[in-house]
C-alpha cells in the first residue's frame, strides 16, 4: 500500500468516516457540474426532499451542448435549449455560482475553473465527466463521477469510495523540439495500456513532466481517464504556484504564502512509497498519432501501423476490430493518411497554449483544399486572449474556422459533427468508434500542433519537417 | 412486451435469469449510448437507445436485437467493459433494456462505481471461464441464479464461483448501495471536516 505520496496525504486529509460496508466517505472539496450530467441530479435530490448542503462549495459552467456558430438564444437544437435552462433554473433555485455564456468565463470546465485559479493543489475535486482528472494538474485529487454520485456530493458534499492504489510514471529525460505533452501522455498510454490504471491514481514525476507548463500538465493529466487511471496528478512546484497567482479566487494577500507553504507540504515524500512504478524515456517520444478505436492504438508518425502477430494476445482482438473500422492495414504507415476534417479544441487541448503553436504552424500556409478545418477555443477567456494576439486572424487567412467557445466535436453533442466515413485529425482525446457524432466517422488522435499541419497538407504529417520549413 | 420498468429498491439478494452474451473488449460507454442520446433531462427513454450504432451497424444481429435474448437480465462482457465517458447513462441505458447484473473479465471504474450506485452489481470471471459462458449464451438458453451473499451464479446443479469487491457486496445485501442516507447520518462529521481544511479559510 502507498505511503507519503501526495495521494496518500489529500485522501487523508478528506476521509470523514469508514462506511459500514468496507469503503470510506470522502469529502470533495470542488464540485464542478456541467448541464448534461446534472439534471437528473437535481431531479434526484428533489424526489428524496434534499437540499444542496454546501451550494458555495459547487461551481457550474455549460460546455457540451452549446452550438459553436450561433449562440444567441434560444438554441436552434430544442433539446440543447431544454438542458441550458434546466441548469440555469437549477443553479438559481439552489444558489449555485453559473458562469453562463457571455459571462466572460463560460468554457469546457475542465478549461475554466483552473483559469479562474478555482483550481487548487491538495483539493479533492469531482465532477459528472470522467475528464476531471485534468485538475490534478495542479497536485489536487481529481476524477470523474456519475449522475448518482453527482446527487450525493449535492446532497453531502461527500461519496462513497475505495482508496485507489498508486502508480508513479517516472519520465525521464525531456521531450524533443515538436513533441507534445499530447505525444507523452498517447504515449504512456500506448505503452501501460487502456486498462493498465484501473484501480490507480496516476503520479505523473521526472524531469520531463516538472519541465512542462501547467497548460501541458493538464492535457497529461486529462488523458489518465484513457489510461484507465480515474485520477493522475503531478506534484506542485514553482510553476504550479505561478499560474495560480493571482487568479479570480486564488487565495489574497496574507493567505498567499499560507496556501504556498501548505501546498509545498503536499508533494509526495522522497522516501514515499508507490504501488508501482515505471518508467518513462521522454527523449524517445515522437510526434504520435492514434491509428485505432482506443486511445491506446497510437504509433510513432514516422511507424507502420503494427501487424496482429506484433501485438499481444490481449490486444489482437481489439485491433482486428480496429483495421477493418478504419479502413488502414497492418503494415500501413500512418503519414499521409488523407484527412478530411481537422478540429483544434477540447479539455484536452483547447487551451491558449495549444493555439499559439497550431497558429505557429499555420502561419503564411492554406488549408488544403480539400479540409474542413475549425479552432473551438476551450473558453471565453481564451478566445479573448487569442483574439488579443491575433490568433484567430491566422487561423482565419489560412482557411480555418473560428469558433466559440464548447466541448465541440470532441463528443459532437452540438451540431459539429462528422458525416459519413470522414476521418478526422483531432486535438481531443477519444477515437472510439462513432465519437465525432457520425457511426462510421474515423477519428486520428494527435497534438494540436499536428492537427495543424495535417490541415495544410491534407494527410497526416510529421510536423518536426514542418517546423524545419 | 417487456414488463415495464422497475428500478431496484432496498436489498439485492438474488438475481436471476438468462444470461445475454456481448462479446469484446474496451467497449466504451460512447457505443452503449451514443452521445446524442444525452440530450436529454431524465433517463427514462434510454433502453431503446442502448447500442443504437452498434446495432444499426448489424442489421437485426446484435445480442440486443436477437428474439432469444429478449429476456435476458445478466449480461455476460469481456474486459475493459464500459471505459470512456463518465455518463451514467450507459448503466442506466443498460437497466432500462432490462440488464440487472453483468459478470465479466474487468470493467472500467467509474462505469463500475456507476453501477453499484444504481443497484447493478458487477462480478468479475477469468477470461478463462467467462469464454465458454459467452459461447453456451450465445448457442441457447443460459440461466443463472445469482447468489450475492456467496459470490455464486447456480446454474442447475452446477455452481460457478464468482468475483465481488467486498465493499460492494455489503452495500447490495444492506441496502446501502443507494449511498445518500448513509452519507447524510454523517452530517456532524462533514460538517467538522469542512471547518478543517486549510484551503477552505485560506480561500475566504
Amino acid at each position: 500500500m502507498s505511503q507519503n505520496t501526495l495521494f496518500d496525504k489529500v485522501w487523508d486529509l478528506h476521509k470523514v468516516a469508514d462506511l459500514p460496508g468496507g469503503s470510506s466517505q470522502v469529502f470533495i472539496g470542488l464540485h464542478l457540474i456541467h448541464e448534461v450530467t446534472s439534471p437528473q441530479a437535481f431531479g434526484a435530490l428533489k424526489d428524496k426532499n434534499l437540499k444542496v448542503k454546501f451550494p458555495s462549495r459547487t461551481i457550474a459552467t455549460v460546455d457540451h451542448i452549446v452550438p459553436t456558430d450561433n449562440q444567441s438564444r434560444p438554441f436552434k437544437d430544442n433539446l440543447a435549449e431544454q438542458m441550458i435552462e434546466a441548469l440555469e433554473n437549477n443553479c438559481k433555485k439552489h444558489k449555485i455560482k453559473f458562469f453562463n455564456i457571455g459571462s466572460g468565463s463560460q468554457g469546457i470546465v475542465h478549461v475554466v475553473a483552473p483559469e479562474l485559479g478555482l483550481t487548487q493543489p491538495g483539493m479533492t475535486i469531482a465532477c459528472g465527466d470522467s475528464h476531471t482528472s485534468t485538475h490534478g494538474a495542479f497536485g489536487s485529487i481529481a476524477f470523474g463521477i456519475g449522475t448518482s454520485q453527482v446527487r450525493d456530493v449535492l446532497a453531502s458534499q461527500t461519496l462513497a469510495m475505495n482508496k485507489l492504489k498508486v502508480r508513479q510514471i517516472w519520465c525521464k529525460n525531456k521531450l524533443s523540439d515538436g513533441v507534445f505533452a499530447k505525444d507523452l501522455v498517447l504515449h504512456i498510454i500506448n505503452k501501460l495500456g487502456v486498462k493498465a490504471g484501473v484501480g490507480y491514481a496516476y503520479e505523473f514525476s521526472g524531469p520531463a513532466i516538472h519541465l512542462l507548463s501547467m497548460e501541458e500538465r493538464m492535457t497529461i493529466c486529462n488523458m489518465s481517464i484513457e489510461g484507465g487511471a480515474r485520477c493522475g496528478y503531478v506534484n506542485p512546484d514553482k510553476i504550479t504556484f505561478n499560474y495560480i497567482k493571482e487568479r479570480q479566487f486564488a487565495p489574497k494577500n496574507e493567505n498567499w504564502l499560507k496556501a504556498v507553504t501548505w501546498w509545498k507540504s503536499l508533494a509526495s515524500e522522497k522516501d514515499a512509497i508507490y504501488d508501482d512504478v515505471v518508467s518513462i524515456d521522454a527523449s524517445k517520444v515522437e510526434p504520435t498519432v492514434t491509428w485505432g478505436i482506443t486511445p491506446g492504438q497510437s504509433i510513432g508518425v514516422s511507424q507502420k501501423i503494427p501487424e496482429l502477430n506484433e501485438l499481444s494476445v490481449d490486444d489482437q482482438f481489439i485491433a482486428g476490430e480496429a483495421y477493418e473500422y478504419m479502413g488502414l492495414n497492418p503494415g500501413q504507415a500512418i503519414k499521409n493518411t488523407p484527412i478530411d476534417v481537422c478540429f483544434i479544441g477540447s479539455c484536452t487541448n483547447g487551451r491558449i497554449s495549444d493555439l499559439r503553436v497550431a497558429a505557429e504552424i499555420v502561419q503564411n500556409h492554406k488549408v488544403s483544399p480539400n479540409v474542413k478545418a475549425f479552432v473551438v477555443p476551450g473558453s471565453e477567456k481564451v478566445a479573448k486572449a487569442a483574439i488579443e494576439e491575433g490568433l484567430d486572424k491566422i487561423f482565419k487567412e489560412a482557411g480555418f474556422q473560428w469558433r466559440e467557445p464548447g466541448c465541440s466535436m470532441c463528443l459532437a453533442m452540438n451540431p459539429d459533427k462528422l458525416t459519413g466515413n470522414q476521418v478526422s485529425a483531432s486535438s481531443s482525446n477519444r477515437n472510439f468508434k462513432g465519437r465525432q457524432g457520425s457511426p462510421s466517422g474515423r477519428t486520428l488522435l494527435m497534438s494540436p500542433a499536428m492537427v495543424a499541419a495535417a490541415a495544410i497538407e491534407g494527410k497526416v504529417s510529421d510536423v518536426r519537417e514542418f517546423i524545419k520549413k | 412486451m417487456k414488463e415495464e420498468f422497475q428500478p431496484p429498491k432496498g436489498k439485492i439478494m438474488k438475481i436471476s435469469g438468462n444470461c445475454i452474451s456481448l462479446v469484446g473488449d474496451d467497449i466504451d460507454t460512447d457505443r452503449i449510448i451514443p452521445a446524442r442520446f444525452l440530450k436529454c433531462v431524465d433517463f427514462e427513454s434510454l433502453g431503446d437507445a442502448v447500442f443504437e450504432d452498434d446495432r444499426k451497424d448489424l442489421m437485426g444481429k446484435h445480442p440486443f436485437d436477437l428474439k432469444s435474448n429478449q429476456n435476458a437480465v445478466i449480461l455476460l462482457v469481456n474486459s475493459n467493459f464500459g471505459c470512456g465517458s463518465s455518463r451514467e447513462h450507459a448503466p442506466q441505458a443498460l437497466m432500462r433494456w432490462g440488464i440487472k447484473a453483468i459478470i465479466g473479465e474487468s470493467f472500467a471504474e467509474i462505469f463500475y462505481s456507476n453501477c453499484i450506485a444504481i443497484g447493478i452489481p458487477c462480478f468479475t470471471l477469468a477470461k478463462k471461464d467467462i469464454k465458454p459462458l459467452q459461447v453456451r449464451a450465445e448457442t441457447g438458453n443460459l440461466f443463472f441464479e445469482i447468489d450475492i451473499k456467496n459470490v455464486i451464479a447456480i446454474e442447475g446443479s452446477t455452481k460457478h464461483k464468482l468475483e465481488l469487491k467486498e465493499s460492494s457486496k455489503n452495500m447490495f445485501l444492506s441496502g446501502e448501495w443507494d449511498a445518500t442516507s448513509t452519507l447524510l447520518s454523517n452530517i456532524k462529521l462533514i460538517e467538522s471536516k469542512l471547518d478543517n481544511l486549510p484551503y477552505i479559510n485560506l480561500n475566504k
